[in-house]
């Protein structure tokens, strides 16, 4: 998978994420702390909602629609509504900048 | 099914999940749709959807302090008319105070500990006679399609509304033989055609198995009654579904009663109602029903501020319960003759476009 500089690091709060489009899809890109990143697909597996508006809080994204829980480290689904898991992707910091792998 | 049908007037319009409602809702763009809201920046956001364990461990504390004094009150003075006021708390406390915590806690956002959230949804789930792992899948519903007629399962007003049914569910009278059915029918296995239409395969087992729990522990209290010759356990464990659910129709049913169906925008279709702290500890602020609507990320110890960051874009709060219900009662009572009649909340001046459905937008 092609590595793609997405943002700079400081685009991203610690504990937050924000929306990243590419190739016709849409992710989010995670920030915990200091140069902690993570990436996921953008939208919940639940019901097609984007995450962008979620709750970054140890290590889970909570969907702004459901409140459906997933583990931004390997996307699991962490209970009803959300059952499916998310997909995710490598991600770095290199320079300050958030390096992500996506597919082509 | 059919001794329900004799005491309910005629609806224009099939409220079912599984009648033609459902397609027309899909057709016309209403199922899972792009709900407005009002745009708030991400660091407030941020500050109001950040969680606690502390209000609603405080909180919570109260409601089992309280719950367990008066039941011992009950149990002491049982037998006197010195019981009934302690019952009357008491019922209150498990009938009506018990859908709150089942709400938030279904949300997961009372509590910042999602293992503390999931213990007091399974207990208030139980004191409400509601499957858990069903309820939870209707709520989500009831989020995505907010009163989308053919589409939300939590539909409590229809037009016209159902006046006999409400006023016997003042004491449970039809919701709880439905919902112990309900529980029942799920014991055995089964869903009903709604419930199916909401609950995925690969959740289904655990409904099952947790109906089984339900009704053994109603089964256990039966066999405590018998043995005890009394009606006490009874008194204490199921019953209060029944005599102490009646503050929770009247704080719950201004949340969407009299307002309009098949609108994309919350601040149409659910009602704020500005309440005094005692009825607002007992309701867990669902009092600030639009704003949960518009942002369920937000715990209900955070909703006062929710409603002064939104209010500018909203319509103005019913300033009290009764004020809200003075708004209500001539309006239902107008849908008994004209169904299409329903109350259209002024927006502020300034506010942003009400997101109407295609049909109500023609008219």
């Amino acid at each position: 998978m092609p590595a793609i500089d997405a943002c700079a690091l400081d685009d991203i709060e610690e504990e937050d994420l924000i929306r990243f489009d590419h190739g016709g899809k849409t992710y989010a890109i995670y920030r915990m702390f200091g140069e902690e990143v993570f990436c996921t697909d953008g939208l919940c597996t639940h019901e097609q909602v984007h995450l962008e508006d979620g709750l970054v809080m140890d290590y889970v994204i909570e969907c702004p629609r459901h409140n459906g829980r997933f583990d931004i480290r390997t996307g699991a689904a962490k209970g009803a509504p959300a059952c499916i898991d998310l997909a995710t992707y490598p991600a770095r910091v290199e320079a300050g900048r958030v390096i992500v792998e996506l597919p082509a | 099914m059919a001794l329900l049908d004799l005491i309910k007037f005629p609806t224009e319009r099939d409220y079912s999940l599984t009648g033609p409602e459902a397609q027309r809702a899909i057709d016309n763009g209403l199922a899972g749709a792009e709900w407005y809201r009002t745009p708030i920046d991400r660091k407030t956001m941020k500050a109001l959807m950040r969680r606690s364990d502390g209000p609603a461990l405080r909180d919570t504390a109260l409601w089992f302090a309280l719950l367990a004094l008066t039941a011992a009150g009950g149990v002491a003075f049982w037998g006197s008319w010195w019981a009934v006021p302690f019952f009357l708390a008491y019922g209150v406390l498990y009938g009506s105070a018990a859908d709150s915590r089942w709400h938030e806690c279904g949300h997961r956002t009372a509590f910042k500990t999602v293992w503390m959230n999931d213990v007091v949804y399974q207990i208030a789930s139980f004191m409400m006679m509601r499957n858990p792992v069903v309820w939870r899948w209707s709520h989500t519903r009831h989020h995505t399609d907010t009163i989308i007629v053919g589409r939300d399962p939590e539909i409590s007003g229809m037009r016209p509304p159902q006046l006999i049914v409400i006023g016997l569910n003042l004491f449970g009278l039809v919701s709880a033989p439905q919902s112990f059915a309900a529980l029942a029918r799920n014991a055995m296995g089964r869903l009903s055609p709604e419930e199916a239409d909401f609950v995925p395969e690969s959740e289904r087992p655990k409904a099952y198995w947790i109906a089984r729990a339900h009704m053994a522990i109603y089964a256990a209290t039966l066999a405590a009654c018998l043995a005890m010759g009394s009606i006490l356990p009874a008194m204490l464990i199921g019953l209060p579904r029944l005599y102490g659910t009646w503050l929770l129709l009247v704080l719950g049913l201004p949340q969407h009663l009299g307002l309009a169906e098949d609108v994309l925008d919350h601040r149409l279709n659910a009602r704020t109602v500005l309440m005094n702290p005692v009825l607002r500890f007992l309701y867990w602020n669902m009092n600030y029903h639009m704003e949960h609507h518009m942002y369920p990320m937000v715990p209900y110890h955070a909703l006062p501020r929710l409603h002064e960051a939104v209010k500018h874009d909203c319509p103005p709060p019913s300033p009290s319960l009764y004020a809200a219900w003075r708004e209500i009662v001539p309006c239902v009572l107008r849908q008994l003759r004209d169904p299409h009649h329903f109350i259209r909340p002024q927006l502020p001046e300034g506010a942003g476009a009400a997101r109407q459905s295609p049909p109500l937008a023609a008219e």
